[in-house]
């Protein structure tokens, strides 16, 4: 059980950021944090189908990670969740076409390593 | 303010909204599930149990950082924003220390040095990867 909750966590979170990204990035920059321009942009994204999609995602990870925490220790679940870090930078350089240089490489390994070490 | 400074400058406020509202809210919402009787094994006990006090501030705090998250997405790379925001990890170590009386072991004090070196060496990246096509 352990181990689905983990898997469906690590999935839904990458599929939910790397749509979100997309969505975001097809929107254009926000720049405007007025209320009124906030309700505009959130009908704009509510049409978004990657923000739907996204969103989706992005709930399903949350019950999955409610649950995990619910029958594991954080000392698992925090880890375990530093692991989307991998699979959705390997997303952004060869999907997203991001610039992935060797720090953000070298600053993703470091945090990756630091999670283990923060969660004993 | 030159232009590039600009967007460090927005990146770290938006990003300083997403990893608190992060950190608040997942803090509540952990405290909120470990408290007896909070959630059960149900899908319906599952949203039943949004309507917990602490779950439901956990769940509102969530609700800013998905804002906060989508507006950095909006002109910010994946690859810069996901490992930028881990200072969240750090940040929870130390109210943990602070406000809970946690002992930080010397691993968890290695992980948060490696943690805060990382996100230092991302953060001095551009936050925006020029793109050829791309509105941003």
């Amino acid at each position: 059980m352990k181990w689905v909750l983990v898997v469906m966590c690590i999935l839904a979170t990458t599929v939910g950021d790397v749509f979100r990204s997309l969505g975001m990035r097809h929107h254009g920059e926000i720049r405007d944090f007025r209320p009124g321009a906030i309700g505009a942009m959130l009908a704009a994204i509510a049409r978004n189908w990657m923000v739907i999609v996204s969103t989706c995602a992005m709930a399903v990870s949350f019950f999955s990670f409610m649950k995990l925490v619910s029958i594991a220790p954080m000392t698992f679940a925090v880890p375990m969740s530093a692991a989307t870090f991998i699979p959705e930078t390997l997303l952004a350089r060869f999907f997203l076409r991001e610039n992935v240089d060797w720090r953000r490489w070298t600053g993703i390994g470091l945090i990756v390593i630091g999670v283990v070490f923060i969660a004993q | 303010m030159p232009a590039t400074e600009g967007v460090h400058a927005k990146t770290r406020l938006w990003a300083a909204i997403s990893v608190i509202s992060n950190v608040a809210g997942n803090s509540a919402l952990t405290h909120g599930m470990h408290e007896p009787g909070a959630i059960g094994n149900t899908p319906f006990a599952l949203i039943a149990a949004l309507f917990h006090p602490w779950v439901a501030l956990g769940v509102t705090l969530l609700i800013v950082w998905t804002f906060a998250h989508m507006a950095l997405l909006s002109w910010a790379d994946l690859s810069y924003v996901m490992p930028v925001t881990a200072i969240g990890y750090v940040v929870t170590a130390f109210a943990g220390k602070f406000f809970l009386g946690e002992i930080v072991s010397p691993a968890r004090w290695a992980g948060i040095v490696l943690i805060t070196a990382g996100v230092t060496l991302v953060g001095r990246t551009a936050p925006a990867s020029p793109l050829e096509g791309d509105s941003r």
